[in-house]
Formats: structure tokens, sequence, C-alpha cells
């Protein structure tokens, strides 16, 4: 059960990459970015349990914070041309 | 663990990553930005919401379902206002929505 949810989310994964990849404008790449983020946070709950490793879990709230984090961050220098204002 | 909780954690856990993938599916066919944020927000809520459900009826109560609930909260309001920020900041970048015109191939 858990390897199927963990497939699903591996060929997600491959599909937004690829989103990433194409997309024709920067917000299009941060979008694909942004739900990255989000399904490597799943997927590293799921690889817990997976493999019976509760550790994992601590790793995903980490990714999670920093998910966000990194997304105001590219949008607000692309915005503004630097972080400092 | 009873095979009632057990059944009904793998259904959550099926179809939140049939959520997932098809809202990856929409991010890469839709024909514009906008309408590609509308997909990326199945995946946010509702496939995020279904698997940490079904991952934190496995756990059962313990900490893991505690750190499996704040990861839920922290996608919960971290990801619509990430989200919120980006659709802004393509308005004002001068992106403008695609109105009329339906054709999806010639638009990838």
């Amino acid at each position: 059960m858990f390897t199927a949810a963990a497939a699903a989310l591996l060929a997600t994964l491959a599909l937004l990459l690829a989103r990433a990849v194409l997309g024709p404008t920067i917000f299009d790449r941060l979008l694909a970015a942004n739900a990255t983020g989000t399904v490597a946070v799943l997927l590293l709950a799921v690889i817990g349990f997976l493999t019976g490793r509760p550790e994992f879990l601590d790793l995903a709230i980490v990714y999670g914070m920093l998910n966000i984090v990194g997304t105001i961050a590219v949008l607000k220098f692309f915005q503004y041309g630097s972080l400092a204002e | 663990m009873s095979a009632a909780l057990d059944m009904a954690s793998w259904a959550l856990l099926v179809s939140g990553g049939l959520a997932c993938l098809v809202g990856a599916l929409g991010v890469l066919r839709m024909p514009d930005f906008y309408t590609r944020v509308h997909a990326a927000s199945l995946t946010d809520t509702l496939g995020a919401g279904f698997v940490l459900l079904g991952l934190m009826l496995q756990a059962g109560w313990s900490l893991v379902a505690v750190k499996l609930a704040i990861i839920g909260l922290l996608i919960f309001f971290t990801s619509p206002a990430a989200v919120h920020a980006l659709a802004r900041a393509a308005l004002g970048h001068g992106l403008q929505p695609l109105l009329h015109g339906g054709d999806l191939p010639s638009k990838r």
C-alpha cells in the first residue's frame, strides 16, 4: 500500500519536473518547484512509513518549512532584483 | 490494527496518490499559467490531505500522528500563501490570462 502511494508520488514528481523544465515563464517554473516541494514532503512521510523509520517525518517538517521560504525568496529576488529591501 | 481501519487507510492513500497525479497532469497539460495554478492547488489540498490522513490512520495515537498533523497544518497554511504570492506577482508583472482560444496543443 505504501509502495503504491510512493509510486504515484514519484510519477507526480516526474510530471511536475517536466513542467519545471518546459515552463515558458519563470512563474510556471516556480509553480512547479513549489508543488514539487509539497510532493517531496509527502514522499518523505510515505518513505518513512515504507521503511519503518519515523525519523523521516522530522526531515519532512524541515523540508516543508524550507519550501515556502525558498518560493518567497525567489519571488522577491525576481521582483526587486535583490533580497535586502 | 483492525481490518476496517486498514482498508480506510488504504483507500485514503490510493485516492491521495491519484489526486496528486491528476494535479500534476493538469500542471503539465493546462494551457496557461493561471489554469496551472488551479491544477496545482489540487495536489496541495486534496492529495496532501488524503495521504497524510491515511498515514495518520496507520500511525494510531502516537507522536508520529502528531508530527503528521504538524506537517498537514504546515502545508495547509503555507501552500496557499505561497501560491497566492506567486499569482499576484505574475499578475503584477503583466502576465495576461488566456481568455479565448482553447487550442491546447499549440499553447504548450
